[in-house]
C-alpha cells in the first residue's frame, strides 16, 4: 500500500472482468463482418478484437448493443445470456 | 478509419455503465494524445468509474484531486512539467459538465485567463450525472432531470443551455472546438490539433448517458449523432477568432432527436415547436440550413 | 548575514533560499507582502520559478498539488479566509501524502470580518493532517520554513508554518539570513516518490473504498506521529549547521516552576517577559510554549509541565461550543496520566486586541488561586474582554 493510496499498477482495472454483468452478448456473424472496424471503434470497454473477422472479448463485454445497432451489415445479432424463468 | 490508432490508454474493466458515451470519449482522447500527457482529472462518472483503489484503467500519469478544481491542478502539472524541462508531455485537464460550467467554471476561467498551457476537456452529458441526474448549468431546455422535475406546477428545465464555447472565445484562447462521441474522427482531429498548441484549448465533447437520458444502450452513439444531425448540436472549432464549422448537416426536425429520450419523453408539441425555434437561431449563426 | 525584517519578508526569503520553483499565490491581508515578494525576486532573476497568479486560494492549493505531484517543489502562502476557503484542498494534500509548504499569517475569522491576528484560522484546520509549526519571531520564520521543506519531503507530509499576523507579518526585527549555499547543504533537491510522468505511469487520487480507506488513514496518523522524530531531527541538524536549535517544545524557566503558563506564537514572548518579572521578585514560575502543535507533542508535554500544580493556557483561538484548541489537546494529555497539574484556559488576544501584562498576571493568579485550592473553579476565561458591553458587571 502506497502512501497516498497511489496506485502503481497501469491498467490494473483489467483484473476485473465486467463480463459478468451482461445480460445479452453480441454474437458476431462471421460470414457476414466486412471487418470494417466500425464495432471496434464504438465499444466503450473496449471488448471487440480486430480480425477477419472481428471478435468479441467476452471477459469484458457489458452486452450494450452498440456493436449490433452500429454495424453497417447487420453482422451482429445480440443474444440473451441465459433463458429466463416465467414466474407462474 | 486510419485515423483511429490502436493503442488503447483506458484499459477495460472500467465501472462504466454499459453502453456509456463518456468512457467510449475518454477511450478516443487517449487515443488522439498518445502516452506522453498527464490528466488531471476533476471528480464525476469518469474518476469514479476508472480508479477505485486498487483498481485503475489508466494507463498514462493520472491524478485526481476534487471536483472544481481540475483547471487549476492540470495548471500546477503543467508548470512542473515546465520546470522540469519535459516540453514533450502534455497537461490535460478532463471535466464533466458540472465540474466545468458551474462549480469549475472559476478555475477555468483563470487557467486560460493566465494563458496556462493546458488543454481542458469538458465531456458533457448534460446533468451531473455521477450523483444520479441533477441538472447543470448546460442542462438543455425542455429536460427532466431530478432536481426538474416534470410536477404540477413545473415541467422539466426552463433555463437553456450554458454556453461553454462562447465563454472560453471570450477569454481570446487560440482554439475552442465543440465535438461528439458520435463523430470520431472529427474528435481526434481536433484533440490533436488542441495538443499540439502551447496555450491554453478547449474542447467540448457531448457525449450520451444511458440512464441520464432514459435510452436503451444501443442507441448512445445513434442519439448524439441525432444531436447533431438536427442542428441541436453544432460541430465547429474556432482558431485564432477563425471560425469554421466541421460539419453542416442537412437537417432533420428536432423531434427526431427528442423523442427518442427518456428525459424529453414528456414534451408537448408546443414546447417541441419552441425548441425548434432555438434550435433554427442557433444554426442560422452557424450556417447551417 | 544579519538583516533588519518583518514577519512576511522573512518567510518570503526562507521560500527563496529553499528554491522552490512552482508559487501558486494569491493576495490576502497580512499575507500578501509574501507573495509580492516572491513576485520580484521572480521578476528580476533571483529565483528560478514559475510564479502563478492564480485567481483564489482554492486554486492556489490546487495548483500546488498538481505541481507537487508531477515533481516540482511547490509554496504558497495564505492567511484566514484563504485556508478557509482553500481547506477542502488541505485534507486533500494530506490525504495524497503531498510535500507541500506553506506560511500562514495567524489572522482572525470571518464573521465578523477581521483582518486582524489571533490564531483561529490555523486552529479550524488542525484535523488536516497537516503538520503546524508556530513561530514566535521572525527569526523563527525563516529558520521554520526552511527546517519545513525538509520535514515535508522525508514526512510526506504537508507543513504549514504558522505566524502572527500582523504582530510578526509586519513588525520587523533582526533577523540572520543564511546564505545561500548553507541552505543549499541543509535542503536537498526535491524528491516525491511516485511523479506524474509517462515512463512511470501512476495514478494519483483514487477512491478509497470502504475495504482500505481506513488504513490510508492509519498509515497517515502513524506518519503524522512519527514525523516528531523528525521535527526534532531536523531542528537539531538545523542547530549543528546554522547555531539555532528547535524542537516540539520550548522550556522557559519551568522545570523549577509549579505554576506555568502554556503559550504558543509571538504572545509567548510577551510572557516570558512577565516570566523574568516575577523571576525577580522571587517567585517561581515558568513557561513553556508549544512549537509543534500538528503533531501534537503529547509525551513532551507530559515531560515539560507534568510536575505543575497548575498550568495557564494563554491563547488567541476557541474551538466555538467548547474551549481553546491548545487546551483542549494540552487536557486531552494528561487524561490518564496521574498526578497531573489543574488547568485552566484563557482566551485573549481575539481580532487583534492587545494581550497586555495586565492579562498575563491576571491568568498567573487565576492559577496561583487554583493551585492553592486545589481546585478550578471556571476552567473557562476570556481575557480583555468588554465585559460592560456583554452584561458582565465586574
Amino acid at each position: 500500500m502506497k502512501a497516498g493510496a497511489v496506485i502503481t499498477e497501469p491498467g490494473s482495472s483489467e483484473k476485473k472482468h465486467t463480463g459478468s454483468w451482461r445480460t445479452f452478448r453480441p454474437v458476431i456473424d462471421p460470414k457476414k463482418c466486412t471487418a470494417c472496424t466500425i464495432c471496434w471503434m464504438y465499444c466503450p470497454e473496449p471488448a471487440i478484437i480486430k480480425g477477419k473477422p472481428h471478435s468479441v472479448d467476452y471477459r469484458y463485454c457489458k452486452g450494450c448493443g452498440i456493436c449490433a445497432r452500429e454495424c453497417p451489415v447487420k453482422a451482429i445479432t445480440m443474444v440473451r445470456e441465459a433463458p429466463c424463468e416465467k414466474t407462474p | 478509419m486510419s485515423v483511429v490508432s490502436d493503442i488503447e490508454l483506458v484499459a477495460p474493466g472500467h465501472g462504466a455503465c454499459a453502453g456509456c458515451g463518456c468512457i467510449l470519449t475518454m477511450r478516443h482522447i487517449m487515443k488522439a494524445l498518445g502516452k506522453d500527457v498527464v490528466i488531471s482529472m476533476a471528480t464525476g462518472c469518469m474518476e469514479v468509474s476508472t480508479s477505485p483503489y486498487p483498481y485503475t484503467s489508466w494507463r498514462v500519469p493520472w491524478v485526481h484531486a476534487a471536483f472544481e478544481n481540475a483547471a487549476a491542478v492540470a495548471s500546477g502539472v503543467a508548470r512542473a512539467l515546465k520546470v522540469l524541462g519535459k516540453s514533450n508531455v502534455k497537461s490535460v485537464a478532463i471535466a464533466g459538465d458540472g465540474g466545468t460550467a458551474d462549480i469549475g467554471l472559476q478555475a477555468l476561467s483563470g487557467a486560460v485567463e493566465r494563458g496556462e498551457n493546458i488543454l481542458y476537456i469538458c465531456y458533457d452529458n448534460e446533468a451531473y450525472m455521477n450523483t444520479g441526474i441533477q441538472r447543470s448549468g448546460v442542462t438543455p431546455f425542455g429536460a427532466w432531470t431530478t432536481t426538474t422535475p416534470i410536477g404540477k406546477v413545473t415541467r422539466g428545465s426552463d433555463r437553456p443551455k450554458k454556453d461553454l464555447p462562447a465563454i472560453m472565445l471570450a477569454h481570446g484562447i487560440p482554439y475552442v472546438a465543440t465535438a461528439s462521441v458520435a463523430y470520431i474522427p472529427d474528435l481526434i482531429k481536433k484533440v490533436q490539433k488542441a495538443a499540439a498548441i502551447n496555450g491554453p484549448t478547449y474542447i467540448h465533447v457531448h457525449t450520451s448517458c444511458v440512464p441520464g437520458w432514459r435510452i436503451e444502450s444501443d442507441m448512445a452513439i445513434e442519439i448524439p449523432r441525432l444531436a447533431v444531425l438536427t442542428g441541436a448540436w453544432v460541430l465547429y472549432e474556432v482558431e485564432n477568432g477563425n471560425l469554421n464549422v466541421t460539419f453542416k448537416p442537412k437537417r432533420r426536425p428536432i423531434s427526431d432527436y427528442l423523442k427518442t429520450q427518456g428525459r424529453f419523453r414528456h414534451l408537448t408539441e408546443q414546447e417541441i415547436a419552441e425548441i425548434q425555434r432555438r434550435v433554427d437561431e442557433q444554426c442560422k449563426k452557424f450556417g447551417i440550413d | 548575514m544579519r538583516k533588519l525584517l518583518d514577519g512576511n519578508e522573512a518567510a518570503a526569503l526562507a521560500a527563496k533560499l529553499a528554491r522552490v520553483k512552482v508559487i501558486p499565490a494569491y493576495p490576502i491581508t497580512p499575507q500578501t507582502t509574501v507573495v509580492e515578494h516572491l513576485a520580484d525576486f521572480v521578476a528580476n532573476g533571483e529565483l528560478d520559478a514559475e510564479f502563478m497568479k492564480v485567481e483564489s486560494e482554492h486554486s492556489a492549493m490546487s495548483a500546488c498539488i498538481g505541481a507537487a505531484a508531477t515533481g516540482a517543489r511547490s509554496f504558497t502562502a495564505t492567511s484566514s479566509q484563504g485556508l478557509m476557503l482553500m481547506s477542502e484542498m488541505l485534507f486533500v494534500a494530506a490525504g495524497l501524502r503531498l510535500p507541500i509548504v506553506m506560511t500562514n499569517a495567524n489572522r482572525s475569522l470571518s464573521a465578523p470580518l477581521s483582518i486582524w491576528c489571533d490564531q483561529q484560522d490555523s486552529m479550524a484546520v488542525r484535523d488536516s493532517g497537516w503538520v503546524q509549526l508556530y513561530c514566535e519571531n521572525n527569526q523563527e520564520i525563516m529558520d521554520t520554513t526552511l527546517q519545513a521543506f525538509r520535514i515535508a519531503e522525508e514526512t510526506l507530509l504537508p507543513v504549514m508554518v504558522c505566524y502572527d499576523g500582523y504582530i510578526l507579518s509586519h513588525t520587523a526585527e533582526p533577523v540572520e539570513v543564511p546564505d545561500q549555499n548553507e541552505v543549499d547543504g541543509f535542503i536537498p533537491p526535491y524528491k516525491y516518490p511516485y511523479p506524474l510522468n509517462p515512463e512511470n505511469p501512476v495514478t494519483i487520487g483514487a477512491v478509497g473504498v470502504p475495504d482500505y480507506y481506513m488504513e490510508f488513514r492509519y498509515m497517515l496518523q502513524k506518519a503524522m506521529r512519527a514525523s516528531q522524530k523528525e521535527i526534532v531531527n531536523v531542528g537539531k541538524d538545523f542547530k549543528k549547521k546554522f547555531g539555532r536549535g528547535y524542537g516540539l517544545v520550548e522550556r522557559y524557566h519551568s522545570d523549577d516552576a509549579k505554576i506555568l503558563l502554556l503559550t504558543i506564537g509571538s504572545l509567548s514572548s510577551s510572557a516570558k517577559d512577565i516570566v523574568d518579572r516575577y523571576r525577580k521578585r522571587g517567585e517561581k514560575i515558568g513557561l513553556v510554549r508549544v512549537r509543534s502543535f500538528r503533531p501534537f507533542p503529547v509525551g513532551e508535554l507530559i515531560d515539560a509541565i507534568g510536575h505543575a500544580k497548575a498550568v495557564a493556557v494563554i491563547e488567541k483561538d476557541v474551538s466555538l461550543g467548547s474551549a481553546g484548541g491548545l487546551f483542549l489537546d494540552a487536557a486531552a494529555s494528561f487524561i490518564n496520566v496521574k498526578p497531573k497539574p489543574l488547568m485552566l484556559n484563557f482566551i485573549c488576544g481575539l481580532a487583534g486586541r492587545d494581550v497586555s501584562p495586565l492579562q498575563i498576571r491576571e491568568a498567573v493568579r487565576e492559577a496561583a488561586k487554583a493551585a492553592e485550592n486545589g481546585k478550578v473553579k471556571h476552567a473557562v476565561r476570556w481575557l480583555g474582554l468588554r465585559e460592560k458591553l456583554v452584561g458582565l458587571e465586574k
